[in-house]
């Protein structure tokens, strides 16, 4: 492979070229063979059989709760299997904890960086490695990989002054310095702008010329398509296929990965009479070092629309929506509440009780999805409740909250072993469906959701995105905040844009240019885009 | 296939959930290993006949019709406090001051006692020491809420803390009101009036057992189905959604130590006005921590806690029969009951998790 190996100089330009070039030799670099995996009764992975081969980037595809996860970290040490063999260049190997994984050369890089906030980029990297500490021959070590692969980062710039993708880039740069070959990357894309996105793929691709093996797991399928070499499909557990990426489509992988023929579009009606439903004017907030996370921002949401929020992550929405719903001390400004008759009510420093009865309704999703909105421990049914269980006088009622549990596990099909397990048990998209599902089952004026597809596979995401249109239908004022560009502008009547907690464009959906909306999520300050509205 | 790599022995794996018949064939099994073990230990220490010492540890808890109804009261009196414990400890609040909230209900009752005794109406004393050692436990543990609530202070170090001053509070009065003077001591309040002493239900014990049983069936209901229950686990589990559904975390802080202090101020009460009848600053006999024990032994559910509060205290009295019938002293009687508990504790990881050994993996399914 080491023909493939770019000169150091190459940046940008026939990047795209380089894609199709090299051709995976057939060796493969790791391979499982048969490998079994249960959590009690549950089966997470059913005799799998699935190879990497060098000089490859592999898309893994799967629904939420197919076992992408646990056989990831079956090769990265956290899980042991149950049965079954894992090769590494041909040799059986044991993989029984992180280190033996990174000495085999399988590195992982999770969704959730793990860094040192006060420590520089070498600091970090260099971080728990045997050996004498020589800061000086790392940064020289780290400068080649990132001239090798086309990274930008400075190596002695401390990691809370790094943006998200720096920080990722340091984590690559990590498990990169180890003499890793095989490099898992778990949803990447998920916190990146397009273009950093981009260059992230760049870099991908860098590597695989380079003869390494990559493992790219993500639910977003049009990166599957620009990014993979081949796919693995993973349903239930089981292994059901694998394809060269060139010769499908995304329609294909889907079906294939749910099992049926699904429809991939999102319908965008026009709003009915649209009325003004939330006002803020001239919100500032300030967060605890008093660094304003969202300064003087002004927007009206109407009833029957969907408000897309757009930013990189910590542009402020998520300080945004909690404002609304009463979880954020407010520093100046105004959140009107207007009622259909036309009255405005303040939100601002009414309590969350008190906004709740109004009918705002917040299905926050945050990074950890059980940290705010659902309770691990307790069931589906006793998660419902949440929502309702001041109806009674002292005691709780149970009945109608066990019937709503029914109707969420029926209606958005939440796969669980029964009513009586604890949702921390549940696959990630699963929570994800029962707290959207809470959350829109009591018919909300205002429908706060942010990132409310997070880690679901693209058939729950497309039920979702139906549930959050019949709310737009009924005459819910949505705000929306995600992640995948895509679908934003897909989905979105008008879309806000924040950069840096300062609204930086506010742009109508329908006919919207991602590489626009792109670069308004970067754009300096004082440099405001106000367009079409 | 050459086995160059070495295999692990086994690995641990968390158990999905266990079928209940199992989970107490596991726990049988568990108590069938420890007597096992008790008797090996037994035999090899003090060459005596383990059957002996196990009748004797019998004996002491159940052989006679006071003993068992001693058994009972101090099972009560141990149910009691590890229910006080249960609500703060469902709500992730680490209530170590069980102790120091004993004590101080036990102070407020006596002191009505010895304060007002004799000079007002008798059932008047006994309405003021409930309300005053409820009061006091009440005090004694919200105070330490009150500042988790407002400044999220450490609740461990504080509530510990407070058994210190509660001790010495109590170490003040009893020579403050010692009789006979010089003596350090209180004495049998009121011995010759019984001026203060809570009233008999048939027998002297059975008013601390029916309220024990009352307030068990009282905190089960309370914690599964009420709404001030549910808002403690969702307290306790995160904070950060109750917020979410509009509960204010700090006031079911507040609201839960002032139930969880008041309940350790009736086991006070009880055991000063219905047990004791005087106060001391060790007659809690440290039950504040051994309740932490009880509520965590029975996974904070009320009734389970009845089995545990009894095993433990079954024990205790096991081991000071021993002492004095075998004429052993009460370290063998210690490490009887350790080996006991040991096993018993030890017994819930292999319900939780599961050995697999290297041994007898693979079903032969190799692609």
């Amino acid at each position: 492979m080491n023909e493939n190996e770019l000169p150091a100089t190459d940046k940008g330009s026939g990047e795209v070229g380089l894609k199709n070039s090299a051709m995976p030799s057939e060796e493969y670099a790791i391979e499982l063979k048969g490998i079994t995996k249960r959590f009690g009764e549950v089966v997470a992975n059913d005799n799998v059989s699935m190879g990497v081969k060098k000089g490859e980037i592999l898309a893994l595809l799967g629904e939420n709760g197919s076992g992408k996860t646990t056989l990831m970290n079956m090769i990265s040490g956290i899980y042991y299997p149950d049965e079954g063999q894992i090769f590494i260049d041909g040799k059986e190997v044991r993989i029984t904890s992180p280190r033996d994984a990174l000495s085999l050369g399988i590195g992982m890089v999770h969704q959730h960086f793990k860094l040192v906030d006060v420590l520089t980029a070498v600091e970090n990297v260099v971080l728990g490695l045997p050996g004498k500490l020589n800061l000086k021959e790392a940064e020289a070590k780290i400068r080649e990989i990132c001239d090798r692969y086309g990274f930008v980062v400075d190596p002695n710039k401390k990691v809370y002054d790094m943006n998200v993708s720096e920080k990722q880039t340091v984590e690559i740069v990590k498990v990169l310095y180890r003499g890793v070959n095989i490099l898992i990357l778990d949803e990447p894309t998920a916190v990146l702008t397009p273009q950093e996105a981009e260059r992230l793929f760049r870099v991908m691709w860098r590597m695989r010329n380079d003869g390494k093996s990559l493992i790219i797991i993500t639910h977003k399928m049009h990166e599957v398509k620009e990014i993979s070499d081949r796919v693995v499909v993973l349903r239930k557990g089981q292994y059901i296929g694998e394809m060269n990426t060139e010769d499908s489509d995304i329609q294909e992988m889907t079906n294939m990965m749910v099992g049926r023929s699904v429809t991939l579009n999102i319908e965008r009606k026009t709003p009915v009479n649209p009325m003004p439903r939330i006002e803020i004017e001239h919100l500032t907030i300030l967060d605890e070092d008093g660094v304003p996370k969202i300064q003087d921002v002004s927007f009206t949401a109407r009833s029957g629309e969907i408000l897309g929020i757009a930013g990189i992550s910590g542009c402020g929405q998520k300080e945004l929506l909690e404002a609304i719903a009463g979880l954020q001390k407010i520093e100046s400004g105004h959140i009107y509440y207007v009622e259909e008759d036309g009255t405005k009510t303040d939100l601002v420093n009414l309590s969350p009780l008190k906004i709740i009865q109004k009918g705002v309704a917040l299905s926050f999703v945050p990074e950890d999805r059980l940290g705010m909105g659902l309770v691990g421990t307790m069931n589906i049914p006793d998660n419902m409740m949440l929502r309702s269980f001041r109806d009674g006088l002292l005691f709780t009622h149970r009945k109608e909250p066990r019937k709503l549990a029914e109707t969420v596990v029926e209606d958005l099909s939440v796969v669980t072993p029964g009513m009586s397990v604890p949702v921390k048990n549940l696959s990630g998209g699963n929570v994800q469906k029962v707290l959207v599902g809470r959350e829109i089952a009591s018919n909300p004026k205002v429908l706060l959701t942010a990132y409310a597809v997070r880690g679901l596979d693209i058939n729950s995401s497309y039920t979702i995105y139906d549930l959050i249109n019949k709310q737009k239908e009924a005459g819910s004022a949505v705000i929306y905040v995600g992640e995948d560009l895509d679908v934003l502008l897909e989905l979105s009547d008008r879309i806000l844009v924040l950069c840096g907690g300062k609204v930086s464009g506010l742009v109508d959906g329908p006919g919207a240019d991602k590489n626009e909306v792109g670069l308004m999520m970067m754009s300096v300050e004082g440099k405001e885009v106000e367009k079409r509205n | 296939m050459k086995k160059e790599t070495k295999e692990p022995l086994f690995h641990i794996v968390k158990r999905k959930s266990m079928p209940l018949k199992k989970q107490w064939l596991v726990r049988g099994i568990a108590i069938a290993a420890a007597i096992l073990v008790c008797a090996i230990v037994t035999v090899i220490t003090t060459k005596m006949n383990p059957l002996s010492v196990f009748s004797a540890v019998f004996t002491g808890a159940f052989g006679s019709t006071r003993k068992v109804w001693v058994t009972l009261q101090d099972t009560s009196i141990l149910l009691l406090i590890s229910l006080a414990l249960t609500p703060a400890f469902k709500m992730k609040f680490w209530n170590i001051g069980g102790e120091g909230q004993v004590l101080m209900g036990g102070l407020g009752a006596a002191a009505c006692m010895i304060v007002l005794g004799d000079k007002i109406p008798d059932p008047l004393v006994v309405l003021l020491m409930i309300i005053s050692s409820i009061t006091l436990g009440a005090v004694w543990g919200v105070i330490p809420a009150i500042f988790k609530a407002k400044w999220n202070t450490n609740e461990t170090l504080s509530t510990l803390m407070m058994n210190y001053i509660a001790i010495q509070i109590v170490a003040f009065f009893t020579i403050y009101w010692e009789v006979p003077k010089g003596s350090g001591k209180i004495g049998i309040i009121n011995q010759n009036t019984n001026a203060g002493w809570l009233f008999e239900i048939g027998n002297k014990y059975l008013l601390t057992i029916m309220i024990a049983v009352l307030v068990t069936v009282s905190m089960f209901i309370y914690l599964k189905y009420t709404k001030h229950g549910y808002e403690i686990a969702v307290v306790g589990e995160s904070e950060k959604t109750a917020r979410y559904v509009g509960i204010r975390p700090g006031l079911v802080i507040i609201r839960t130590m002032l139930i969880s202090g008041a309940l350790c101020g009736l086991a006070g009460l009880l055991l000063v006005g219905s047990v004791h009848h005087t106060i001391t600053t060790t007659i809690t006999g440290g039950q504040g921590f051994t309740a932490v024990m009880v509520s965590w032994l029975a996974k904070f559910n009320p009734i389970s806690m009845i089995f545990a509060s009894l095993l433990i205290i079954f024990l205790s009295h096991g081991a000071s029969e021993i002492s004095t019938s075998c004429g052993l002293n009460q370290s063998f009687g210690d490490i009887i009951t350790g080996i006991i508990l040991f096993f018993i504790i030890g017994c819930e990881f292999f319900i939780e998790y599961q050995i697999i050994f290297s041994g007898k993996k693979k079903g032969g399914n190799e692609a």
